[in-house]
Parts: structure tokens; C-alpha cells; sequence
């Protein structure tokens, strides 16, 4: 296929380029960068020539955080990573510590964290559509996905109590069980979602505007992403078959039927349409998850590391003292380092953490899909048109509070 | 699982039994110290016969100041096809903190070797673009460190 960028060169459009390169530094205020991201580009005329991301503007330091903190602690600092994807942050670093604790997990609560993976997946790939979209030039599908995000929001809100924030997740379950009448909302959010695909399909897919800046645009062939190390839809974009979530199962998610979708390009419009048609599959995960949904136990029967319920404190004297044990002293955790990947709506969320036996961890690294995503920016920029380079960071999908911590 | 992990562990002995110090196992992972001078051969050795064509995570961490060695470079590979994931450990004292880099194998590496000798302060020997990544360039010391307080030193400090 002819990119642009070749088309160009052929129609003689810059047959005078300038007489020396220029410098143009894009960012780190630029809207269309995702946040504080700098760019360092080498033009020739409007050729990228050169690319080299700046990076750690809102560096806060939280995996030096982690070290000073209790385990139980430690889940609300994973909230702020990827800001769009918390719950995803929180399992990845729950599961880490159960791992470390060997922690049986309840059905009913892995099923319940299974189910709002997928749905802040969705509200994820919502964020990224809309704003996509809006680097693009197509203003109003902005609106539209916000409006599908804000009914997931509400669904976490009712469950956690926190929009962005939720912290849902907890080292041995769950912070508390679903309210009552939850699953009646998430069925009436799950009865209007398909309609609100097509509306997505008709705006942008269909769409020849979107189909010419995105097709051919910012091409990377598999063994390259794979040198790269790019995961989740980027990787799945350049026709590497790989979800973690069927390769390396956690949570019970060998238990699910969904496909893995996987397009051969290795451009833009490949990370999109893997993009879209993932949120199909979240969608049929999600139905399967409130099917499976029966009563139970959502947390560990492990009463030196799970809070007691409320109700146990006021009857149990050993319920008491766990509690004032858990809260003012942490627990301890065997020492041993484990790593623990999940399937993040962005790729591998991979934490590496490791205990001395103390009530604190030693070190957690957080391995951000994002961080390593940009990574391969420049490759993907190079020789493309300074427009497309907005296109591109669009389809990496990249969360800058994950990419500095 | 882990039989196949040892598996991959005798090959690497089987090789050359100089590559492997020490191996451990735990919570269904399979660790192997190998010696600083050894890590680009045996992650050439892994990732050209063995499928591990993917770098998943670099990461440095720092025992305390009182360990010798103090500080370890942690290489989790994984396989795009058999989906294994094996971690390689250099064990890297102070007084001679240089691990040679890999990212001439994998690209990806290039960032996390920056991101480790940014935090950790580990140089990586023949790293094409060895900067800051995360701190500003003239940031002084390594925040990771244990012996670096929470709240940095003027004129970065918080006070």
C-alpha cells in the first residue's frame, strides 16, 4: 500500500524542502499529546525526519512511594497510574500480593473483579475513541463515547464509590459486595450498549474522511512490535495472536469464551478496529460474568490479612483485634518476589514486587503498557506527515500518569 | 509449569555451566542469578533458541545499603509462542555498578535500561542513548535508593 507520506514524495509537493532541517517541539501542553508529553520533532518540511519523546513531566515518584507504604495501602496509589483503567491497576497489584500470600479468592469475587475489568475495558476504549477521534478532526463521537463512559462510571460508582478512584479491589477480594439492584442496572447499561456501537460504526468506521488519515498511516510489521515489546491492541494490530488473557489466565478467565481479535496491518486503522471489535468481546464477557453471578463469600477466609465485616467487630472479640491488628500494623508478607501480568486495556500491566516478610514491600515496579507503547514511537513516526504523528499517538492509547508514575 | 521452566534452566547449565550461579523457585516462578558478564550470551542464548522473543519488564531494585551485592537488575523474558516466562537476575555491587545492555537484543530495553539507571543508578554498558528518563537532567542522585529519603533533598524537596 502507498502511504501518504510516499504519495508525496512522488508529486514533487516538497521538491524544494528547506534548507536545513527544523526543530518543532510539540508538547508538553499540546491537547492532542494525551497529557504532558513532549516530543522532539525533526522536520523536513512536514516530514518527520526524527522523533525522541520527552518524557517523566508528572513523574510523582509513587513506585518510591510503594516502599513506604502498608500492601493495603498501596491500592489507592495504583488508582492514579492509568487513570483511565484503576481497576485494571488495582488486580494487577491485589494479585501480586495474593500471589505472594498464596490467597484463595472466592468465586463470587472473581467474578465480580472479572466483570469490572471488562467494564472499565469499555469505559477505557470509550476515552480512547472519543479522544482518538478528536485528534482527528471528527468532534462529536467525543461526546457520544463520553456518554457510554459516564454509564460505566456510574456502575463502578454505585459499587465502590469512587468514579475514577475506585480501589475496589482488595488483597484477598473485594472491598464490599455489589449494592442491591446493581445487576439490574448493569443489564440496562448492557441492553443499550450494542445500539451505541453502531452509532460509533456508522460515525467512524464507515467513515472515508477517517478511513484515508487512518489507513497505512504509522505502520509497524509484528517482529518489530514484538522487538519492541508492544502489547494489547497494539500488538494485536500487527498480527500477533496474543492475549494474556488466554495465554497466562488469571482471575478465572479461562473459564470465558471470547475471541482474541487480531488484525494483520500493523497501522492506525488496524489498532482500531482491534480496539472496536475488543469492546464486542468485553461486551459478551460481561454477559457471561453476570450469569455466572451467584451468591457467596467476596472475601478470603483469611482473617489475618481481610478486614472482618462490620457486623462480626461488634460480636467477635478475635474479629476486633484483627481488625485494630490489620489497620494499625499491616500484615506480613512471606518474602519471595513474584511478577504478575495481566491483560490491561492497554497491554501487559505487569508489577514486579517483592517482600523482605515485612508489612511493607521491599520494591513494586509497575511494567505500564503505555510506557513501553511510546517506546516504539518513533519507529512508527518516521518519514510520516506531523498530522499523522497526532494520529498515531492516538492509536498507541497512551495514559501519561501510567508512563511517568 | 515449572518442570518446563527447568527445563529451559538444564539447557542453559547444559550450555555452559558457568551461565547459571543459582536457581529458585517460588509461587510458580523460576528465577536464575546469572553473572554480570554473561547476561547479553544467555539472553542471546534464550531469545535465538529457545523462544523467549519478548523483553516483558527490566527492573533494578536495591537490597539497602548494607548488602554486598547491593543492587540487582531483574530481566523477566517471556515467549510470544509457548507463552513462558522466565526471570533472569544479575546480582550488581556498588562499587562496580555495570551490567552490559541488551537492548542491541531487544529494543524495548532501551527504555527500562534508562528508566533503572535513572531510579537505581545502574549504568548499562553500550546503551545507545544512556540519559535521564523519568527525573530532570540535573536531578542529583538515584530516588530509588534505599538511602535516598522519601522526601528528596533541596532544592527538589517537598518541604
Amino acid at each position: 500500500m502507498v502511504t501518504v507520506a510516499e504519495k508525496i514524495r512522488q508529486t514533487d509537493v516538497i521538491d524544494q524542502p528547506l534548507e536545513s532541517e527544523m526543530t518543532l517541539s510539540m508538547g508538553p501542553q499540546h491537547p492532542s499529546t494525551h497529557g504532558v508529553l513532549r516530543l522532539d520533532l525533526r522536520l523536513d518540511g512536514e516530514l518527520v525526519i526524527g522523533c525522541i519523546p520527552d518524557i517523566g513531566y508528572l513523574h510523582t515518584g509513587m513506585e518510591k512511594l510503594f516502599e513506604y507504604k502498608k500492601y493495603q495501602q498501596g491500592i489507592v496509589i495504583t488508582d492514579r497510574m492509568d487513570y483511565l483503567n484503576p481497576l485494571g491497576n488495582n488486580l494487577a497489584y491485589v494479585m501480586a500480593a495474593e500471589k505472594l500470600l498464596d490467597l484463595e479468592i472466592p468465586e463470587r469475587a472473581q467474578v465480580i473483579r472479572v466483570l469490572f475489568c471488562e467494564l472499565q475495558r469499555i469505559a477505557s476504549h470509550m476515552v480512547w475513541l472519543g479522544t482518538h477521534a478528536l485528534d482527528i478532526g471528527a468532534m462529536s463521537v467525543f461526546f457520544y463515547c463520553f456518554r457510554q463512559r459516564e454509564k460505566i462510571l456510574n456502575l463502578i460508582e454505585a459499587a465502590s464509590g469512587g468514579r475514577m478512584t475506585p480501589s475496589y479491589f482488595r488483597i484477598g477480594g473485594l472491598m464490599m459486595d455489589l449494592p442491591a439492584g446493581f445487576e439490574r442496572r448493569c443489564n440496562q447499561f448492557m441492553a443499550d450498549f450494542p445500539e451505541a456501537m453502531n452509532t460509533f460504526e456508522t460515525l467512524v468506521t464507515g467513515n472515508t474522511i477517517w478511513q484515508s488519515r487512518t489507513k497505512g498511516i504509522g505502520v509497524i510489521s509484528g517482529e518489530d512490535a514484538i522487538n519492541w515489546g508492544l502489547t494489547g491492541p497494539c500488538l494485536r494490530g500487527s498480527g500477533v495472536d496474543l492475549d494474556l488473557r488466554r495465554d497466562n489466565p488469571y482471575t478465572g478467565y479461562e473459564k470465558y469464551d471470547f475471541n482474541v481479535c487480531v488484525e494483520h496491518d500493523g497501522d492506525v486503522w488496524a489498532r482500531f478496529r482491534v480496539r472496536m471489535r475488543e469492546c464486542y468481546e468485553s461486551y459478551k464477557i460481561c454477559r457471561q460474568a453476570l450469569d455466572r453471578l451467584k451468591p457467596g463469600p467476596t472475601k478470603a477466609d483469611a482473617p489475618k490479612v481481610v478486614l472482618p465485616d462490620r457486623d462480626d467487630m461488634r460480636k467477635h472479640m478475635d474479629s476486633l483485634i484483627h481488625h485494630f491488628l490489620i489497620v494499625a500494623e499491616g500484615f506480613n508478607v512471606p518474602p519471595g518476589e513474584v511478577y504478575m501480568p495481566i491483560e490491561a486495556s492497554k497491554g501487559e500491566l505487569g508489577v514486579y514486587m517483592k517482600s523482605n516478610g515485612g508489612p511493607k514491600p521491599e520494591r513494586v515496579h509497575f511494567r505500564g503498557p503505555s510506557f513501553v507503547n511510546l517506546s516504539a514511537l518513533p519507529v512508527m513516526c518516521d518519514g510520516e506527515m506531523v498530522a499523522d504523528v497526532v494520529a498515531i499517538i492516538g492509536s498507541l492509547d497512551i495514559v501519561l500518569g501510567e508512563i511517568d508514575r | 509449569m515449572t518442570e518446563k521452566l527447568h527445563a529451559y534452566v538444564e539447557k542453559l547449565k547444559a550450555n555452559n555451566a558457568e551461565w547459571v550461579n543459582d536457581v529458585s523457585e517460588g509461587h510458580g516462578e523460576v528465577t536464575v542469578v546469572v553473572p554480570t558478564d554473561s547476561i547479553v550470551d544467555v539472553c542471546k542464548f534464550l531469545k535465538g533458541n529457545h523462544g523467549f522473543d519478548m523483553l516483558a519488564d527490566l527492573c533494578g531494585a536495591d537490597r539497602g545499603p548494607e548488602e554486598d551485592p547491593r543492587f540487582e537488575v531483574n530481566y523477566h523474558l517471556f515467549g510470544t509462542k509457548h507463552h513462558h516466562r522466565l526471570r533472569l537476575k544479575v546480582l550488581v555491587s556498588e562499587d562496580d555498578a555495570h551490567v552490559p545492555t541488551v537492548s542491541n537484543l531487544w529494543n524495548t530495553a532501551n527504555w527500562h535500561e534508562r528508566e533503572t539507571y535513572d531510579l537505581v543508578g545502574v549504568v548499562f554498558d553500550g546503551h545507545p542513548d544512556l540519559r535521564r528518563i523519568l527525573l530532570p537532567s540535573d536531578f542529583d542522585g538515584h530516588a530509588l535508593r534505599k538511602d535516598y529519603p522519601l522526601r528528596g533533598y533541596e532544592p527538589y524537596s517537598l518541604n
